[in-house]
């Protein structure tokens, strides 16, 4: 526990250092809130922007910030030398893991705090975009975990977080992709925000994303297993 | 504790047996075996490429030997636990500090990981001349004092046994001194030091014992006086003439007669023997250069 907290503390020292970081921690939520306070169109739904970039929020901060930290720590062999402290590999992913984690619910309060929402309605988008982010942050360590460098943990997640990012606006305009996007935690994040509202979270949507958290869970420890943290 | 260390100063620390390690088809150690007890300076000296930072690698269990195995502390270096690992301290030769945090954050956060008294950085960054830089990012510094602060965070928890992959490679010699003198002082608090060189001044001057690293094998092993001593037919005088020509001959009854013309000539401008340096037995072992193939394979 306490190396995770020593962990958590380093990461967050170093989040005001690291601009590409922390950039994708706070880029969707100002946009957020700028756009909901300066852009108003007839007939827009409640909460539109908040909506919109939330899901895009989920679908890219964890992912590509988790990727990046792991990578550049095993290109810069300072998780090599963690590694050699005493620090056991899981303390060093429950570190950055609930760094990252927290750092996007800050930003997700953030967007919550920006849109128009009862008590409860602000709840369940929090609970939704904790699934949400956890499910990103893990598909996102298994990339790092497979990546000597930087360079190329980006060169995987850019791709599979344009590919997640992207398929839900792709789907409002096509049926086919509409049908395939279905099955993706970020169609299904964007579906339930836009629908929380209108009635109860769908059993659909929970057992898809409970079933993307499962999938991630399983392609991190196979990356893990044959990767390690070296 | 302190029956602990009572017991790990009487039983090796470190020990190589039988080493081999293979990269793809290159093997790069063959048989390596040696011991290092307790309290000495242990120098690993070879040529860039011998296969030094692998041995390093192998003797704390970041890769596992082929054949052959390595203990630290009692234990196969392939089975470390806590205990070992809060024993020791590496220093490896790519440094692995945080390049955006400060140099008292990246130590810091050892202090943290090694449950040390915040306290014991400023001490530490004294003792080692980096503290008027403690604020500075770790990727501003100059390679001199990145060295220094990767030694730093190696002896924060007061390891017991301080693994050091070329400490002084590539530092002025004033830098060099001063990273000697703390070697040397943590020898006086007992810690145990491998370092690897490819500095024979280096190791003869700090060394207990020496092992010259020749492409994956172990030429000679002993302390830096006993392996010139065997090489003493190395031993020759050199003779400086005054018209500027420099004459090397055998130090033995051969040399009298060329010696007594030069006499005679007046000619000789300055004469002493040379004794055999590490480098000069290095070089009569492999052929090849110490700090010549360092440099070759540095640029
Ligand atoms: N990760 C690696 N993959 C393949 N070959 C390597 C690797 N690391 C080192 N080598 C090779 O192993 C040999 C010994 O390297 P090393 O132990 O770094 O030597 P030294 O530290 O003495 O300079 C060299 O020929 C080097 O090219
Ligand atoms: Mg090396």
């Amino acid at each position: 526990m306490n190396n995770i907290i020593a962990i958590l503390k380093k990461q967050i020292k170093d989040t005001f250092k690291n601009k590409t970081v922390l950039i994708q921690f706070i880029l969707f939520p100002v946009l957020t809130v700028i756009m909901n306070n300066t852009v108003r169109i007839d007939g827009m739904p409640m909460n539109f922007f908040v909506n919109m970039f939330a899901a895009m929020y989920v679908g890219m901060a964890p992912l590509t910030a988790v990727s990046a930290i792991i990578a550049e720590e095993k290109e810069q062999n300072t998780l090599r030398v963690l590694l050699m402290s005493n620090v056991k590999p899981y303390e060093y992913l429950l570190g950055v893991g609930s760094y990252i984690w927290l750092a996007c619910m800050l930003g997700a309060a953030v967007m919550c705090a920006a849109g128009s929402y009862t008590l409860q309605g602000g709840l369940t988008f929090l609970g939704i975009m904790a699934a949400g982010i956890l499910a990103s942050l893990l598909l996102g360590a298994a990339i790092g975990t497979r990546s000597k460098t930087q360079m190329m943990a980006a060169s995987v997640s850019v791709p599979v977080m344009m590919i997640f990012s992207f398929l839900p606006m792709l789907s409002m305009f096509n049926t086919g992709i509409a049908k395939v996007a279905r099955f993706t935690y970020s169609q299904q994040v964007v579906l339930m925000l836009e629908q929380m509202d209108a009635q109860s979270l769908k059993p659909d949507s929970i057992s898809i994303i409970s079933a993307n958290l499962l999938l991630f869970t399983v392609l991190f420890i196979l990356s893990y297993k044959k990767c390690g943290l070296d | 504790m302190n029956r602990e260390t009572q017991k790990s100063k009487s039983e090796s620390t470190v020990i190589a047996r039988e080493l081999s390690f293979r990269f793809g088809t290159n093997q790069v150690l063959n048989h390596v075996s040696f011991e290092i007890s307790a309290g000495e300076i242990f120098g690993l000296l070879g040529p860039s490429g011998a296969g030094k930072t692998t041995l390093i690698k192998l003797l704390t269990g970041q890769l596992k030997p082929d054949e052959g195995c390595a203990m630290l502390l009692g234990r196969d270096t392939g089975k470390l636990q806590a205990a070992e690992h809060n024993r020791i301290g590496i220093m490896m030769d790519n440094f692995g500090l945080y390049d955006r945090l400060s140099v008292y954050d990246n130590l810091s956060f050892y202090a943290d990981i090694y449950h040390v008294s915040r306290s014991r950085i400023a001490d530490i960054l004294k003792n080692i001349g980096l503290y008027e830089a403690r604020n500075t990012a770790a990727a501003k510094l100059s390679k001199g004092m990145k060295n220094r602060l990767s030694l730093a965070r190696a002896l924060m928890n007061d390891a017991g046994i301080l693994f050091l992959d070329e400490p002084t490679s590539g530092l002025d010699p004033v830098t060099t001194r001063e990273i000697h003198s703390v070697l040397e002082a943590q020898r006086k608090r007992g810690a145990t030091i491998f370092l690897t060189t490819h500095n024979m001044y280096e190791a003869e001057a700090l060394c207990d014992h020496v092992a010259l690293l020749s492409r994956g094998r172990i030429l000679e092993y002993g302390t830096p006086e006993d392996v010139r001593r065997k090489y003493n037919h190395l031993n020759r005088l050199m003779l400086t003439l005054k018209n500027g020509r420099t004459v090397s001959l055998e130090n033995s009854s051969a040399s009298a007669l060329q010696i007594k013309e030069y006499l005679e000539q007046e000619a000789i401008e300055t004469i002493h023997s040379t004794e055999p340096t590490l480098e000069t037995v290095f070089i009569e072992l492999t052929g090849e250069k110490l700090e010549a193939c360092a440099d070759r394979t540095g640029i």
